[in-house]
């Protein structure tokens, strides 16, 4: 497929070659090539199990490839140790799929956790800029609420503005709108779409949700059989007429995908 | 094989935290949390099991001892086993139970819910984070538990025998001061070191190693416990010989 976007001469942020993934005795990811351009928000959709979070989790050095290249602007994180992977975190956040709130700490210090860990920020700006995340989030003055009080939604857009705080320049989110109400799922599109616009952050959305891929994605990504099977437009794949899209796209199981 | 395996993650999880000591600041926040928890909220179980074993050591030897005429070394008895052996191996027995399983747990349940990786994503290293504090608040507050274990133990031992079954006072605590040495104290506190150390590796290892979903929390939690125990007794049985000899 052809592989025109806005940002076509952008350089790279991100660059996967050739990652292959064995996860117990299943092979998730069978050689994986992908690019993730400066500023753009790329959406990879594909099968439950499929690897797509798992993927997700190589790109910031979650998860070492067992082959293959992992390029984060010019670091080969397949070849880093974990403490040397550190420093480069601080300019990614990732959304977990369930939030992964601390459970020990309150809403207020989950939130304020990537600020404190920065350091040398005054109490009093890391309080102003908790506030002023939790608003953005809707959910204002819930700082000393704990995660085990809050509603999966709510705990999502908490680890939404947790993630989002230090401002990183990329951003990952792992199913986003999964399990939200559709009015929630939309204001967590927006706000994707906020912060790439308002902050330039690079995005990296794993979701099932074709909805929010079409209404976010610069790009759509689909990993099928633990390869990227297409790369390219919104528009471009879910219309597209290639039959393993297609029906993806459009939710049709057929009999050997039948679970009785 | 699965012990030696065990044994390999132990070391490099040892290794790794020694490492973080120098490497990292230490968050005092979080150490002073951790010795509230294992601790000071340990207090309780320590005072009540060295008292209740000093107690009933101390009538069982006046029993045997009455027919010798020898109450008054019951004293003695009392307070070397209450040093050497009870105080630490039950104390450690108790600690296990009640700190290393919730390590276990804890751990094993921020890695399903991925708070482990999340930590990870937020830039923070979690050897520094989640062990370091709980290694340094075991190794302050078990020591002193066992010192309060043996103080319970050596003082209801104590009461029961002179207050209950009338051992002359005097006596008792005179051979009593005569015979226990300070080694005998020593190798109390050593052995409480080192079990600490035990069940804080094993603990936070079965925590970190745990597999997915809530079975994996269960069997981490209850192995975390079982093998301390385990470890604990075998290792007390070496500490024995190597600390008489070298204290």
């Amino acid at each position: 497929m052809s592989n025109s976007s806005p940002e076509t001469h952008a350089e790279p942020l991100v660059r996967l070659v050739g990652v292959e993934k064995k996860l117990g005795r299943q092979k998730v990811l069978r050689g994986v090539d992908l690019e993730i351009r400066q500023g753009e928000k790329m959406v990879i959709i594909g099968r439950s199990g499929g690897g797509k979070s798992v993927l997700l989790k190589h790109i910031i050095g979650l998860m070492q490839p067992d082959a293959g290249q992992v390029w984060f602007r010019d670091k080969d994180l397949a070849q880093m140790t974990e403490e040397q992977l550190v420093p480069l975190r601080k300019e990614t956040g990732m959304l977990f799929q369930n939030g992964a709130l601390f459970d020990s700490l309150t809403v207020g210090e989950n939130v304020a956790f990537p600020l404190r860990e920065k350091g040398g920020i005054s109490e009093d700006e890391i309080q102003a800029e908790v506030e002023r995340a939790l608003k953005i989030v809707d959910l204002p003055r819930q700082e000393q609420k704990w995660p085990s009080e809050l509603s999966g939604g709510m705990r999502k857009r908490v680890a939404l503005a947790r993630a989002a705080i230090a401002k990183p320049a990329l951003m990952l989110y792992d199913e986003p709108t999964s399990g939200l109400d559709p009015i929630v799922a939309d204001s967590i599109n927006k706000l994707m779409i906020r912060l790439g616009h308002e902050l330039n952050m690079t995005s990296v959305i794993v979701t099932h949700d074709m909805v929010s891929a079409r209404e976010v994605g610069d790009r759509i990504a689909m990993l099928h059989e633990g390869r990227i099977y297409c790369v390219d437009q919104p528009a471009a794949v879910l219309e597209s007429e290639d039959p393993i899209v297609k029906r993806f796209v459009n939710g049709i199981s057929d009999a050997s995908d039948a679970i009785f | 094989m699965g012990m030696l395996k065990m044994g390999g993650q132990l070391v490099f999880l040892f290794q790794d935290i020694i490492r973080c000591l120098f490497v990292y600041r230490i968050r005092f926040g979080l150490l002073v949390r951790q010795l509230d928890f294992i601790g000071a909220k340990s207090v309780p179980v320590v005072i009540i099991t060295g008292g209740f074993i000093g107690a009933v050591f101390a009538a069982q030897c006046e029993f045997q001892f009455r027919a010798l005429g020898m109450s008054s070394a019951v004293g003695p008895v009392v307070a070397i086993a209450m040093c050497r052996e009870l105080g630490p191996v039950l104390c450690a027995l108790m600690i296990a139970g009640r700190v290393g399983s919730a390590m276990a747990a804890e751990l094993a349940t921020m890695k399903i819910t991925e708070q482990i990786d999340a930590l990870r994503a937020l830039a923070v290293y979690p050897t520094e984070y989640l062990i370091v504090p709980r290694f340094l608040a075991m190794l302050i507050s078990l020591p002193i538990l066992v010192g309060l274990a043996i103080i319970c133990g050596i003082g209801a031992g104590f009461y029961v025998a002179v207050h209950v079954l009338g051992v002359p006072g005097v006596y008792y605590w005179n051979n009593m001061i005569k015979y226990t040495h300070d080694k005998d104290i020593w190798i109390g506190v050593v052995k409480g070191f080192f079990f600490g150390l035990i069940i804080l590796l094993v603990g936070c290892n079965k925590g970190l190693q745990s597999s997915q979903g809530a079975e994996g929390v269960g069997l981490a939690t209850t192995e975390a416990v079982v093998d301390a125990f385990i470890i604990v007794l075998i290792a007390n049985f070496f500490f024995t010989f190597l600390l008489n000899a070298i204290l």
